[in-house]
């Protein structure tokens, strides 16, 4: 019985991947390839090879365009203020001895919230006669339509913040408890301040964990999406239009070409984020060991 | 003295932010046991157009009320949610169809898989997994018309399955998992080969019980992803009977605010169950997958 179970390493290794292997191609990188096709076309049925004409119209395309700034805006302040907050949160928790567990509860219960609920919320404080207006009109301001100025962009990334700080801060906890203490002793006993202590220590050997949340915030970067999508529907203020809204407006009319190719643009941007990444990750590890 | 100044503080600031993490939960649960005559005193004036607040007299009347404590604690909401509207039972079945089979595929396939990344050796490892990363990466609009092409050449559309499929070879997974597998010590294998446990046999034996919280993570997050899903079925199920409960409860919400409050209240329920008993299996989870030794 035991000789069918030796098989060499290598099919053994296909044997555990095939299921997820043929899965991923099929329900992802073959028709993904494929979308590539559709961005090479006229019209989706019976189209023309037009070669990166598709493309060239997607660079002059104005909504596009405001959707690719939105996106990268969005990406660039809620990431790195997520991972902040979320490591100074997780620093101040770290810090506490009262209730640790319990606050490690509550921060991360935002991520069992359903969507519904957060647009409930959202709507009852935000709303154009929303609680928070009431405030602001009780100090005798004027109120302000939230989801339809630039405030949108805040509120968007106040939504993602909520969200993932928790999730993150864990991650970063869990970093934290992994640096040995000495590490710290004998630092103090170098006369390092604790400024110098987290520069040196800490920073450095978050890193690896940093790398994971930074992944992870980015994914849910783009998850928000179904928040702001319920909040304020297809067409929402400019600020907030982004990439998705832009995909799936292209969807509902049925503009394959124009879809796929702004697919394969972010597609592409993603690799090279991805591919930096790893390279700096690397560079890190071995200065690191 | 000066340390313990410092203890209350940072415990105030945290108290703080934790009240407003948890803020959301707490309205939705309070409010779906009000009347529909204090939500709709409370709320009415949602949804309008225009801005009642031209008067700066500083009179709140005609802005939302927040309110927590309800004036009498009624259950009408949710005798109407679930005895009077049978549709809203339809649907909560319906997302039980729909994310049961995607965290159960998920968590057979992934865990497979994590494995071969994690613990074993083949050509093209490390590529392999870079395009894993990339495809979990892209948002849904980007896989959105591959899938749909797909669905539509099974015949799939306004199926289930047409959810069911793409959800369950989701990569995520496989990356949680790789990076919770990478932290066993590779002594743990060998001594099971010594042993004379197979392939197999370490697999089920001794990584499978060894990942118990990561799979407990990924199952939990994998659930709450997908209970919440809202753009999938609305494009692959046509059929509003079909349609699971996250669409329909993204739907009431403009016109019945107080079944909102209570249908959101069920609808989280099992989720919140879920993680409040799988709490430590879930931080743990997500803590030893951060890490890379």
């Amino acid at each position: 019985m035991k000789k069918i179970f030796k098989i060499n390493g290598n099919k053994l290794a296909w044997f555990f991947l095939a299921p997820s292997i043929i899965g991923f191609s099929v329900f992802y990188a073959v028709p993904f390839l494929g979308g590539l096709y559709y961005s090479l076309v006229s019209s989706p049925i019976n189209g023309e090879f037009v070669g990166l004409q598709n493309y060239f119209n997607l660079i002059k395309n104005p909504s596009f365009i405001k959707a690719v700034i939105n996106t990268a805006m969005f990406s660039f302040i809620s990431v790195p203020l997520n991972m902040i907050l979320s490591l100074c949160l997780a620093l101040l928790i770290n810090a506490n001895t009262y209730g640790r567990n319990i606050f490690r509860t509550l921060f991360i219960t935002p991520l069992v919230v359903p969507v519904a609920s957060v647009v409930l919320v959202w709507q009852s404080l935000f709303d154009i006669n929303g609680v928070l207006n009431g405030l602001i009109t009780s100090l005798g301001q004027h109120p302000v339509d939230w989801m339809k100025t630039e405030w949108a962009r805040a509120a968007v990334i106040i939504v993602y913040l909520w969200k993932n700080i928790g999730y993150s801060m864990v991650l970063f906890l869990s970093g934290l408890k992994n640096i040995p203490v000495e590490y710290y002793e004998s630092a103090k006993i170098d006369g390092a301040n604790s400024w110098k202590q987290f520069t040196n220590i800490t920073m450095v050997y978050l890193t690896p964990t940093a790398f994971f949340v930074f992944i992870m915030s980015i994914i849910n970067s783009f998850k928000v999406f179904r928040e702001t999508y319920l909040i304020s529907g297809d067409h929402p203020h400019s600020s907030i239009y982004m990439l998705q809204h832009y995909m799936n407006n292209m969807f509902a009319s049925l503009d394959y070409q124009k879809l796929t190719s702004a697919a394969f643009v972010m597609a592409v941007f993603i690799v090279l984020i991805v591919f930096i990444l790893f390279v700096i990750e690397r560079k890190i590890n071995r200065m690191v060991s | 003295m000066k340390r313990r100044l410092k203890g209350i503080v940072v415990t105030v600031i945290l108290s703080v932010t934790a009240i407003i993490f948890i803020f959301p939960l707490i309205l939705t649960v309070s409010n779906s046991f009000m009347s529909e005559a204090e939500i709709s005193n409370n709320y009415s004036m949602i949804g309008s157009t225009n801005s009642s607040g031209t008067s700066n007299d500083g009179s709140t009347d005609n802005y939302a009320k927040l309110k927590l404590i309800p004036d009498v604690v009624e259950i009408g909401q949710y005798y109407e949610v679930l005895i009077k509207k049978s549709q809203f039972l339809l649907m909560f079945w319906n997302s039980v169809i729909i994310v049961v089979p995607i965290v159960a595929g998920q968590t057979i396939i992934s865990s497979m898989a994590a494995y071969a990344f994690a613990k074993l050796k083949f050509k093209g490892k490390n590529q392999l997994f870079f395009i894993y990363i990339i495809v979990m990466l892209m948002p849904f609009q980007v896989t959105l018309v591959p899938n749909y092409l797909v669905a539509d050449k099974f015949g799939l559309v306004n199926n289930y399955l047409s959810i069911i499929f793409p959800g369950i070879f989701n990569t995520f997974g496989v990356f949680l998992l790789k990076q919770y597998m990478e932290q066993i010590p590779d002594s743990y294998i060998e001594a099971a080969k010594m042993d004379g446990a197979g392939q197999f046999q370490i697999f089920f034996k001794v990584i499978l019980p060894m990942c118990r919280n990561g799979i407990a993570a990924m199952f939990i997050l994998g659930f709450i992803d997908n209970w919440n899903m809202v753009e999938q079925p609305l494009i692959f199920l046509q059929d509003v009977q079909k349609q699971p409960l996250s669409v329909y409860l993204s739907k009431i919400i403009g016109g019945e605010r107080g079944l909102a409050f209570a249908a959101s209240s069920i609808y989280m329920l099992p989720v919140l169950l879920m993680f409040l008993y799988g709490e430590n299996y879930l931080i743990e989870g997500i803590q030893h997958s951060g890490i890379k030794e």
